[in-house]
């Protein structure tokens, strides 16, 4: 054996060479205007704002300003579908829409791919093989549902809601649309969606593909624009029912808002979520799905498992490994087929990120951070792990929504389920140990809406999603994500 | 920490165990941590998702081709057909030098001698399948016969089965006594245990297996012998990869890994080369620790490799058979 070969190994010493997916096929426009009634709006006639990529800081397009009167009108082409179209259509009829519209967005995969990863700084490789089959996935799924809603559980014939006000994220900004859209239209309700400040594009493509699918004008319509856009349709009084996706203080504004009003609301709001292992676990998968849990999509992931609470006895070797793991992440250009981690995806939310992690380390804890080499230009954060962390440290307590882990250890199953409960949130949490018995005692101890046994942020469009506490309330996805569509 | 320290940590002492009885090897593979099966698959397709291009592709066909056990185990062999094939491993691309040889020829132990006396004194070593190739069913004594004529007649490498039957059924002791036994008969040829994970079925018994081969003395691990339905997967591979890193990690041995059968084109050859170098690293990207057993697998490099450097495909035909 020679004296080389017993050197310690370089992982990824094979270098790859770019591989860069091209911009050009997203064949952006200079400028979007909204979409009302089946057509979009001159762009001149609405004041603009830019979006930008997050990974170059570099303006991708600019993007319509709705403003009051806007939203009037989406929900009043909205009200006017559902009463003279969308609600004496037939659920095979609307079925066949949906089908038309999954296959479209499955033809237009790799566009739509593209431009998600341009406007949200996500890798390439994520909203090629994440985001958009799973947003194809969504209306395949309830575009089954659309003819068989007697019996879907409610009773016989259970009827639509009305006008339904959509308001999501940036993190998945296509896949929220899928999983806000699609029940709803399957349900039979017509749809104001407004897509997140930056990032309106891939729902602004989402409008080509259903003009292409010949939806009928005014089932759906996409108002861009700030959180005053936002405010203007849950204020509106023709909207039935509100959907929002984002963070807990903006979910608890539109509780209050709609408090008075006959409006039906869901919430998917923030989360802490904490993935358990057991010193049983299977070692390489669990490091594997505790990468997996926090650095997928920058850690922008509501159901992100931020807090790893690890038994004491295999602490040591699961944060030497994860550390090791870490190093290895390819952080940088998201366009790269080879990249792991992305941009992050605004200067605010880089800003956020920056500020909790620097109360991480005031407050005591270890931190480990990627010697990963940051791009110059655009909003970019290592992937960063921190040990030692207590339960009172902020890092434990806050959602960072960012490429950050806070590790915490237990010793004993009831301790580990004590600290996972520990937290105002409670939409996901991972368990994972060889030993069943013992996932199931913990799974049905912990206060959370989604459980992984053995694995982490596995979405599906047949499995139900959404939260407990201050993670929000109702369903989507499965059947039980028609409910929240449905009179019933 | 340096950057060195976040790879592979290789102790510089090596401190192998001693296996004392049966009950000591069945703890300390029952010790083990399980695989979770639908993870390790997981993890190996999105492995394989990596892009590889340009400059890296051409240097990781080299690599490939000079990793590559140019193998024949037909019973219809001849010295002729052996002759070929040797001819091949040294030269693989008869109009282009730059071509690197592969790492071996592989035979069945009666062409040992044959393929010794037509390779010389080059760098391709001569591997031979041993110990009942494929089955493994034969007495203990008709294997290591079979061992120490193949390395009387020039074997660099011996390619070994272990006793499938014997481990399902939980005769640990004996494939761990088999496997020290052929070691000793080896001297110094390298050997390479063939574990035949298409048999063993479970990626616990794969891994619980690959301890047991590098605690008797394996200098490599091995996943198939081609002659079974099921032969090497990215899945298996990556556990066998796990097996030999954290075998490094704790005793300071330094094991092999070879993966046959089933390996046809320079896109699977691309997808373990990202195993290798994203599971264990550096140091195992070398013909000495790792290996494609295969026959068809040069023949598409060769062509890809051309196809890299000229743009364009030459016709099958425009390589020769063997």
């Amino acid at each position: 054996m020679t004296e080389k070969k017993l050197a310690n190994s370089q992982l990824g010493s094979l270098e790859y060479d770019p591989a860069p997916e091209s911009a050009s096929i997203a064949r952006l426009k200079p400028s979007y205007g909204l979409f009302i009634g089946g057509s979009f709006s001159d762009p001149s006639k609405h004041e603009q704002f830019v979006t930008l990529n997050p990974a170059n800081e570099e303006v991708l397009a600019t993007v319509a300003q709705a403003s009051a009167g806007d939203v009037d009108a989406a929900v009043a082409a909205a009200r006017h579908a559902y009463e003279t179209a969308w609600s004496k259509t037939t659920g095979a009829e609307r079925s066949k829409y949906l089908f038309r519209i999954a296959r479209l967005i499955q033809e237009r995969a790799r566009e739509l791919a593209v431009v998600e990863t341009l406007d949200n700084g996500k890798p390439i490789r994520e909203s090629r093989d994440v985001d958009v089959p799973l947003a194809a996935a969504h209306f395949f799924y309830y575009a089954g549902w659309a003819d068989k809603l007697d019996h879907a559980g409610f009773g016989a014939d259970p009827r639509p809601i009305g006008v339904a006000g959509q308001i999501i994220p940036w993190n998945f900004p296509l896949l929220m649309a899928a999983w806000k859209l699609a029940p709803a239209l399957a349900a039979g309700n017509t749809c104001v969606l407004k897509p997140a400040e930056t990032t309106p594009l891939s729902a602004l493509i989402l409008a080509e593909i259903l003009q292409q699918a010949d939806l009928p004008p005014g089932v759906v319509n996409i108002v861009t624009g700030n959180g005053t856009t936002g405010a203007a349709l849950v204020d509106h009084p023709g909207v039935d029912k509100i959907a929002f996706t984002g963070s807990t203080n903006v979910g608890r504004l539109i509780q209050q808002r709609v408090a008075s009003s006959q409006k039906r609301l869901t919430l998917e709001l923030g989360g802490k979520g904490a993935n358990i292992v057991f010193e049983d676990a299977p070692i390489d998968e669990m490091i594997e799905g505790i990468i997996d849990g926090i650095f997928f999509n920058q850690g922008h992931v509501c159901c992100a498992g931020s807090r790893l609470l690890v038994q004491e006895s295999i602490a040591d070797e699961v944060l030497r490994r994860l550390v090791r793991r870490v190093e290895q992440l390819r952080v940088g250009d998201p366009m790269d087929k080879n990249t792991d981690v992305g941009a992050i995806n605004s200067a605010a939310q880089l800003a956020r990120i920056q500020e909790l992690t620097a109360f991480g380390e005031r407050e005591g804890a270890t931190r480990y951070t990627s010697s990963c080499v940051l791009p110059e230009k655009g909003y970019w954060f290592a992937p960063t792990i921190f040990a030692d962390v207590s339960q009172s440290h902020r890092i434990a307590r806050e959602e960072i929504f960012g490429p950050v882990l806070s590790v915490l250890t237990f010793r004993t199953p009831e301790e580990a389920v004590a600290k996972a409960n520990n937290t105002n949130y409670g939409l996901a949490c991972g368990v994972w140990s060889e030993k069943g018995s013992r996932t199931l005692w913990v799974a049905q101890r912990l206060r959370a809406g989604v459980i992984w046994a053995n694995t982490y942020n596995r979405f599906d469009p047949t499995s139900p999603f959404g939260g407990v506490r201050e993670s929000g309330f109702g369903r989507e996805g499965g059947r039980h994500g028609l409910e929240a569509y449905l009179n019933v | 920490m340096s950057k060195d320290d976040y790879g592979v940590k290789i102790p510089r002492a090596s401190t192998v165990p001693s296996v004392g009885s049966e009950a000591q090897l069945r703890a300390h593979l029952a010790a083990l941590s399980g695989v979770d099966a639908a993870g390790a698959e997981a993890r190996a397709a999105k492995l394989a998702t990596r892009s590889i291009k340009k400059s890296t592709k051409l240097a990781a066909i080299d690599l490939a081709i000079s990793m590559v056990d140019l193998t024949t185990l037909e019973g219809a062999d001849t010295p002729g057909r052996v002759s070929s094939l040797c001819a091949k491993a040294l030269r693989p691309d008869p109009r282009d030098l730059t071509v690197p040889s592969v790492a071996a020829v592989c035979v069945y132990p009666d062409l040992v001698a044959h393929a010794r006396s037509v390779l010389a004194a080059s760098p391709v070593a001569v591997a031979s399948v041993a110990t009942a190739f494929p089955s493994g069913r034969a007495s203990f004594n008709v294997k290591l016969l079979d061992v120490h004529e193949a390395v009387v007649a020039g074997a660099n490498e011996i390619d070994m089965v272990i006793d499938r039957g014997a481990f399902l059924s939980g005769r640990l002791g004996q494939v761990f006594d088999e496997v020290v036994a052929v070691k000793e008969a080896c001297g110094e040829a390298h050997l390479k245990v063939i574990l035949e994970t298409g048999e063993l079925v479970t990626y616990d018994n794969v891994r619980r297996a690959s301890w047991l081969a590098m605690l008797a003395g394996a200098d490599f691990i091995k996943t198939s012998t081609g002659k079974v339905a099921v032969s090497a997967t990215t899945p298996v591979a990556l556990v066998m990869l796990e097996a030999v890193r954290d075998f490094a990690e704790t005793t300071g041995r330094i094991v092999g890994v070879k993966v046959a059968g089933g390996i046809r084109n320079t896109k699977d050859a691309m997808k373990y080369l990202v195993l290798v170098n994203e599971t264990v690293g550096s140091t195992w990207l070398t013909p000495d620790l790792f290996r494609f057993g295969a026959s068809s697998l040069l023949n598409d490099l060769l062509m890809q490799r051309l196809k890299q450097r000229r743009g364009a495909y030459v016709r099958p035909d425009g390589f020769s058979g063997d």
